[in-house]
């Protein structure tokens, strides 16, 4: 009964004090001095704005990314106290009182921090040697980019450190004895490959490439499997359906989660509202649905409506007239109808305004009970202001001759009848009867005598349009583009049949009763789509680069420069380390190569399982580097030497694996051995060196003089910021 | 097994094979072969997959005839142009009148049509202004009869190549029958276009190279270099027409390493033998396709020696070399000197000269100073002087020495018509707000230190000399560190429309920010001939590559335009417009036929899961019937191969930035449509396998086929009149022959 007595308890620990060693070295290199410079130091004045955004719960649109990077930062202020008051406006602004510095850094830097570690277990999951691990992890401790880059309020040390830890738990899965599958541990690494790989990609989305390897390599192990006659079919089908749960269908759930946690948090209308459709404006507080609170849902003969064009480039603007006619003759000799304009106006005004009229009868009003209009539907558009109608006919557009000019016809008695009427099609309707919605519904307006359909062309008029937007009449409607497309953003039914009341009507605001609630699914696919597509005017940047730069590091990014004194922060890499990690990945590819060659004619120069190691390790260096570097070459963004730095930490894991290589396969001889070792201490020591020549660019102090930042330069590309002499 | 009926290889040989040495033999071969596979197949296939041996070439000329007669009927209408014939027809007439033109794809393709139109009698003389313009008198048919001809031929290469990969006569009819039947590719060939010769030459390369892999067993024979040259020819043509010849090039590429690698792990071939053959396909599939390749740009750089529209997207040393071109036999002092009027060209494409003139910069656009842009034409305000930075002496002085400018010199440069010197400042130019402004200023020459320029040549050490034409300059403005630049944006109307030039900060190489020297009057050096200083064969070779590339790269879509995206493509979504729009035209749309598109697109989806099926199963170690590995190795080898062409003719589309266009898919459709010919088969041979009594086997193998041409050919005969032309009314209108084929609304017609 009391048999435990029998036994001592015992608790064994084991403590690997290397890697304890490590991590306490890593968090002192990026934590010493974090809040230190208290200014904007580079991007932080980019992702600043969000973290502000985020405490005031203002939605924004970010298209460098999704949300878990950003939200990440946000929970350091969130933590650190920060209500949000700072102006975000130039890099090297000093940092008020109430902006909590280290809080807002300091995940970055623990997620720098622990990829050190990290780095130590993927060398020893990966069966090289203690020391081979132990330099890898030394290698990313001394890598000054890597500290720069994790010292600061920027998602690049996140995003390393979600991908080492998925490559990890993946080796350390793979790793398990085949006797522990579906246990408790074979679970975990699975679970957390997945889940490392999802917040990998949703930092940035760079990390789709690291998680597309990690998915080529779990397929090229699991065609293993399949040629492996032990495993039965009903095992291999299970073993297929763990991994497609764990690997694709908790990641996409994740990433899901990250935006219903990013949509959730951000509720009050803000800056980048007109980016998105009405119906999205409309669902967040303030701003637009303020105004639409209350509209009635369904548009009906005789409704006054505002129509917005749902493409919304180059602006978004709302469907305009104003009194003024399009001049007898364009500049280029071209006549026009001398009708009134028709444009696209960017800005709210009483001119926006169209009442949907019935063409069979007289009245501007709404009937009761009210109308609907459905799809199909033939209607006019009437100018609430003019009480013109919109027509357009066979003249030629002012700024796109192909097209037909949009004019409210005035009647000059000349043979130019009106051709005012419309055919309402919604586009995204449901069924053939729908009816026409606010906000909702996405039209396209066919006019019946030419078939031609009203258009926002994207150019603006000259002078005489005021350089308003240009609407056109697109006779050969090419397939269904946004730009033909309108939604009525504000509506109220009218009341009033006689012009001065209407006009008092047109210029009050809409009041009535009726709420709209998008979905969260609709929500997320309108702000995903946005993500990806919405283009930034591609600026030129003084410290951009091309992706041929980075591999020889020849350039490099003044983060910050003190206000008074030389002490500055750079973003420049240990050249030591740089150039070895190139001159490791060339030798071994030249290595594999010569060694696949000589194994195809049934020579082995090494042993079965050297090889085996030698292809594992190195497939997922050199393939890690490969796939976050090479993409670059495609992209037409501008580009970064920082987006460098994810390629740059698997092409160091390489060094390591190269050198007990050379000096386990290709030092035949004891002496060859220890003096490989000594080459190999002396060239760690320059690393060391090297690292604490930078370190004042690195942690921007102490202040260095002019005479020592000139001797710095060591590349005559390198841009090292001087003081001009004081005279 | 020997024993080969002589009639049958006979029979076979010459139409099957152009003239070749070892035609004979291969006959023979492909005669055994044949038979061995005879006795393998199950009795049921065996009928109807190896039909009597005289059944081949019958069925070859059947398609070939088939495929010519649909290609060639009704051509000559319309007779107007239609869609991009306004482009390569009007190139093929500058090749016939010798003038110089520019345009962003190799000039093989257009120099056949020129080719072709010179040998059938056209002068030339047709402007091609404008899709819709009567031909009248000029004889057109020559250059749509050549395409005809080359897109003709694309069956009965598909034909042969899916016979070779399969072994299989059913599936071979069936490829060619749909490429002879689908309207899309009747219409891409029918009218002078650039993509009937490079399909032309893409589907011969795939061709010979399929050829080659079948004599791999005799290797270095006289069929096997015939085959193995013929490809490397082919893909010459390819890079020749169009540069996405490249991603043919590509699978030939991957397929050779495929070769190479079998070979490598063939132990029983000595290196020397590797070394071989390595060697061979090295002449034949790089160096022979170079040589062609630059072959034709000598041929065109020979033909065209007369200035004609395409000058301005070149440099001035190569304009120098066109008859006709002001530049051309032009004698000027070679070296640059203080003193020298000069003008400086903008060498971004189609730039500018640095122009300056008596207008100021309106109010609010930066400082109130004269403005300096880049102006596309000659004038004499773009005359510049180059004087000394730090003296007002004038070097015009017939006394005073010749002082030569060299790199690395401080200058100043006044415009000769106003006296202002190029001027720069810390305030932001025009529309570039990044930039500084550029403006002129100081009176008479004398102004201030921001007039200051430092000249450098690219590419030289200090103290050289600069060279009219040949070098290239970059100005850094000493004061601020910018440099010189055009941006290329078109200033508004008080810029009188010309081009923005700024310094920019931001010291990046780019063709922006270099000049070059074109007009150089200096009385007191002697003036030399322009010949010294022509371009070489290479240097006009690569700056011909330069400005093709960036001219492909600066197609891109603007924002509010309607552009057809790769995954509209292989379901047929939208097509093309080729001529007429209201009902009294004379309407052809390109379309594919929906039939047979969606076969395909169908089909690759039946393809990727009977591979991945098949490729398990070889896995899991499953023991095969001798059938079924037959057929899992046409599968996964000969399917493979195909799958991998169309990707490789596809999936780039998916990131390439420029306009794209529907046609651009046909390449891909061509290897869609051999997948389907050759999974079918599969497919029914797989079924028809298990049905016992061999007499039904036969019967559902070949009422499959039979039930897929039938329905092929009836698709045809609905969809027909997209290709030949439509005149009437409306699709959407009953009366319309068309009525209710419009299955799609995006389809216009």
């Amino acid at each position: 009964m009391l048999g435990f007595l029998k036994k001592p308890v015992v608790v064994t620990a084991e403590i690997n004090l290397t890697l304890v060693a490590l991590t306490l070295l890593g968090l002192l290199s990026r934590l010493w001095g974090l809040s230190y410079p208290r200014a904007v130091v580079f991007d932080e004045v980019y992702y600043g704005q969000f973290i502000s955004l985020y405490m005031k719960r203002i939605f924004f649109v970010d298209d460098s990314g999704p949300p878990l990077g950003h939200m990440l930062l946000a929970l350091g202020g969130y933590l650190g106290g920060f209500d949000g008051n700072f102006l975000w406006n130039r890099i090297g602004a000093e940092y008020t009182l109430n902006v909590p510095v280290w809080a807002l850094r300091v995940l970055p830097a623990l997620a720098g921090a622990l990829c050190v570690p990290l780095a130590y277990q993927i060398l020893v999951e990966m069966h090289l040697s203690h020391c081979a691990a132990l330099g890898a992890a030394l290698l990313i401790l001394l890598e000054n980019s890597l500290i720069t880059q994790s010292r600061f309020m920027l998602l690049e040390s996140i995003l390393i450190f979600f991908i080492l830890l998925a490559v990890l738990s993946y080796l350390k899965f793979s790793n398990l004895p085949r006797s522990s599958s579906f246990s408790g541990s074979w679970w975990f690494w699975l679970l957390l490959t997945g889940a490392a790989c999802a917040c990998a990609v949703g930092v940035k989305y760079m990390g789709l490439f690291t998680y597309l390897l990690l998915l080529a390599l779990a397929g090229l192990h699991f065609w293993h499997m399949i040629g492996d006659q032990s495993f039965s079919n009903v095992s291999l089908v299970c073993h297929f359906l763990a991994r497609g749960l764990a690997l694709l269908l908790i990641p996409l759930a994740m990433y899901l989660s990250f935006f219903y946690l990013h949509l959730a948090l951000l509720y009050r209308s803000g800056p980048h509202d007109q980016i998105m459709s009405s119906a999205f404006q409309a669902s967040l507080e303030g701003g637009l649905a303020r105004i639409t609170q209350g509209q009635p849902l369904e548009v009906a003969y005789g409704s006054q409506i505002t129509l917005r064009n749902v493409l919304g480039k180059p602006l978004q603007c709302w469907l305009h007239s104003h009194p003024n006619t399009y001049p007898i003759r364009y500049e280029n000799g071209r006549g026009s109808s001398h009708q009134q304009q028709v444009t696209c106006y960017p800005f709210k005004d009483v001119n926006n305004w169209w009442i949907v009229k019935d063409p069979g009868m007289q009245q501007l009003v709404v009937s009761n009970p009210p109308r609907p209009v459905r799809h199909g539907q033939v209607v006019q558009l009437v100018h609430g202001i003019t009480t013109r109608y919109l027509n357009t006919h066979d003249v030629a557009a002012p700024l796109s001759p192909h097209s037909q000019e949009v004019s409210c016809y005035i009647d000059y008695n000349i043979s130019m009848p009106a051709q005012n009427l419309w055919r309402v099609e919604i586009v995204n309707r449901e069924s053939d009867s729908e009816v026409w919605k606010t906000i909702l519904s996405q039209v396209r307006f066919v006019h019946l005598n030419t078939s031609a359909v009203l258009k926002l062309s994207g150019a603006s008029l000259p002078e005489w349009g005021y350089r308003q937007l240009e609407v056109v009449g697109e006779k050969l409607s090419k397939g269904y583009h946004q730009s033909m497309l309108w939604n009525v953003e504000e509506h109220r039914y009218g009341k009033s049949q006689e012009q001065k009341e209407r006009e008092v009507e047109l210029h009050s605001p809409t009041q009535m009763d009726l709420s709209k609630n998008l979905s969260f699914m609709a929500k997320f696919t309108e702000l995903q789509w946005k993500i990806l597509t919405l283009k930034n005017e591609d600026t030129e940047h003084k410290y951009s680069s091309s992706a041929l730069d980075w591999i020889t590091m020849d350039t490099n990014i003044a983060y910050w420069l003190h206000p008074t004194s030389a002490a500055q922060i750079h973003l420049l890499g240990n050249l030591v380390t740089w150039t070895s990690a190139n001159l490791a990945a060339l030798l071994y590819a030249c290595l594999s190569l010569c060694y696949l060659l000589r194994r195809r004619r049934q020579i082995c120069d090494i042993p079965e399982d050297a090889w085996q190691l030698w292809l594992s390790a190195g497939g997922i260096s050199l393939g890690g580097w490969a796939v976050n570097y090479l993409p670059f070459f495609l992209m037409e963004k501008t580009l970064f030497l920082y987006h460098y730095l994810p390629a740059l930490t698997f092409q160091i894991l390489l060094i390591p694996i190269v050198l007990q290589h050379l000096s386990d396969h290709l030092c035949r001889s004891v002496l060859l051995k220890s003096m490989f070792s000594g080459l190999t201490i002396a060239w760690f020591s320059s690393v060391y060196f090297v690292y604490c020549t930078f370190s004042p660019v690195t942690y921007g102090q102490p202040s260095l003089s002019a005479s020592e930042l000139r001797a710095l330069r060591w590349k005559d590309s390198w841009n090292i910021l001087l003081r001009k002499q004081q005279p | 097994m020997r024993r080969v009926r002589p009639g049958a290889a006979r029979g076979g040989a010459p139409r099957m094979l152009p003239a070749g040495g070892g035609q004979a033999e291969a006959g023979q071969r492909s005669g055994q072969r044949r038979r061995r596979e005879a006795r393998r197949l199950p009795v049921g296939a065996v009928r109807s997959a190896a039909p009597p041996a005289a059944a081949r070439p019958a069925a070859l000329a059947l398609v070939t005839l088939l495929s010519f007669v649909s290609r060639f009927y009704r051509l000559p209408e319309p007779p107007h142009v239609c869609w991009d014939e306004t482009h390569f027809g009007k190139m093929g007439s500058y090749y016939i009148n010798r003038t110089f033109f520019f345009d962003v794809h190799p000039p093989l393709g257009k120099m056949l049509i020129g080719l072709a139109g010179y040998l059938s009698g056209y002068d030339g003389t047709f402007p091609f202004q404008k899709p819709g313009d009567r031909y009248e008198q000029h004889n057109y048919m020559g250059m749509r009869g050549f395409c005809a001809f080359l897109g003709s031929c694309l069956v009965p290469f598909a034909y042969l190549t899916v016979l070779e990969l399969s072994k299989s006569l059913p599936a071979a009819l069936l490829t060619a029958f749909i490429i002879i039947f689908d309207t899309g590719c009747i219409t891409l060939s029918q009218y002078i276009l650039l993509d009937p010769i490079l399909m032309f030459f893409l589907m011969g390369a795939v061709l010979s190279m399929v050829k080659c892999n079948s004599c791999a067993d005799r290797p270095f024979s006289a069929s096997w270099w015939f085959w193995l040259s013929l490809t490397g020819v082919n893909l010459a043509g390819a890079m020749g027409v169009k540069f996405v010849g490249l991603f043919v090039v590509l699978l030939v590429g991957l397929n050779t390493i495929y070769d190479l690698w079998d070979l490598l792990g063939n132990l029983s071939l000595s290196l020397v033998m590797l070394g071989k053959h390595l060697l061979a396909r090295v002449l034949c599939l790089i160096l022979l396709p170079l040589a062609l390749y630059t072959a034709t740009f000598a041929v065109h750089f020979t033909v065209l020696n007369k200035s004609g529209p395409g000058d301005g997207f070149f440099s001035s040393a190569f304009q120098s070399q066109l008859i006709g071109n002001n530049l051309h036999n032009v004698s000027v002092p070679e070296h640059l000197a203080y003193g020298s009027v000069v003008t400086m060209k903008n060498l971004r494409m189609a730039g500018g000269y640095l122009h300056s003139h008596w207008h100021l910069y309106p109010e609010g656009v930066g400082a109130r100073q004269q403005q300096v842009t880049a102006y596309l034409h000659k004038d004499l305000n773009n005359l510049w002087i180059i004087k000394k930075h730090d003296s007002d002496a004038d070097p015009s002085d017939p006394l005073s020495p010749v002082e030569f400018v060299r790199h690395g010199d401080i200058i100043r440069l006044e415009h000769k018509e106003t006296s202002r010197n190029l001027h720069s400042h810390q305030h932001e130019a025009p529309l570039t707000r990044k930039h500084f402004q550029v403006t002129g200023y100081g009176i008479n020459g004398s102004g201030d230190s921001n007039d200051f320029w430092r000249i450098e040549v690219v590419g030289r050490r200090t103290g050289k000399l600069i060279k009219v034409l040949r070098s290239q300059v970059r100005l850094t403005h000493v004061a601020t560190g910018c440099i010189l630049g055009s941006s290329g944006k078109t200033l508004p109307k008080w810029g009188w429309e010309q081009v923005e030039v700024t310094c920019t900060p931001y010291l990046k190489e780019t063709p922006n920010s270099l000049w070059n020297f074109e007009d150089h009057i200096n009385p007191k050096l002697p003036n030399i001939s322009l010949d010294v200083l022509k371009p070489s064969f290479a240097e006009i070779l690569l700056e011909s590559h330069m400005v093709m590339i960036r001219g492909n790269s600066g197609l891109k879509p603007k924002d509010n335009e309607v552009t057809s995206k790769p995954w509209h493509w292989p379901i047929n979504y939208q097509g093309l417009r080729f001529s007429g729009v209201n009902e009294t035209d004379f309407r052809v749309y390109l379309l594919g036929n929906p039939v047979i598109w969606w076969l395909n697109l169908v089909t690759i989806g039946l393809y990727l899961l009977i591979a991945l099926s098949t490729a398990v199963t070889l896995k899991r170690g499953v023991q095969l019937t001798p059938e079924l590995k037959e057929l899992s190795s046409i599968v996964l080898r000969g399917g493979g191969q195909i799958t991998l062409g169309w990707l490789l003719h596809y999936l780039p589309f998916f990131m390439m930035g420029r306009v794209l266009y529907f046609h651009h898919y046909f390449p891909a459709m061509l290897f869609s449509s051999m997948l389907t010919g050759i999974t079918w088969d599969t497919l029914l041979k797989f079924c028809a396998g298990f049905l016992l009594p061999s007499t039904t086997a036969r019967k559902v193998y070949g009422g499959g086929f039979l039930t897929l041409i039938l329905l092929i050919v009836y698709s045809f005969y609905l969809f027909h009149p997209l290709s030949y032309g439509m005149i009437g009314p409306m699709a959407s209108d009953p009366s319309s022959p068309m009525a209710g084929l419009r299955w799609m609304d995006s389809w216009e017609f």
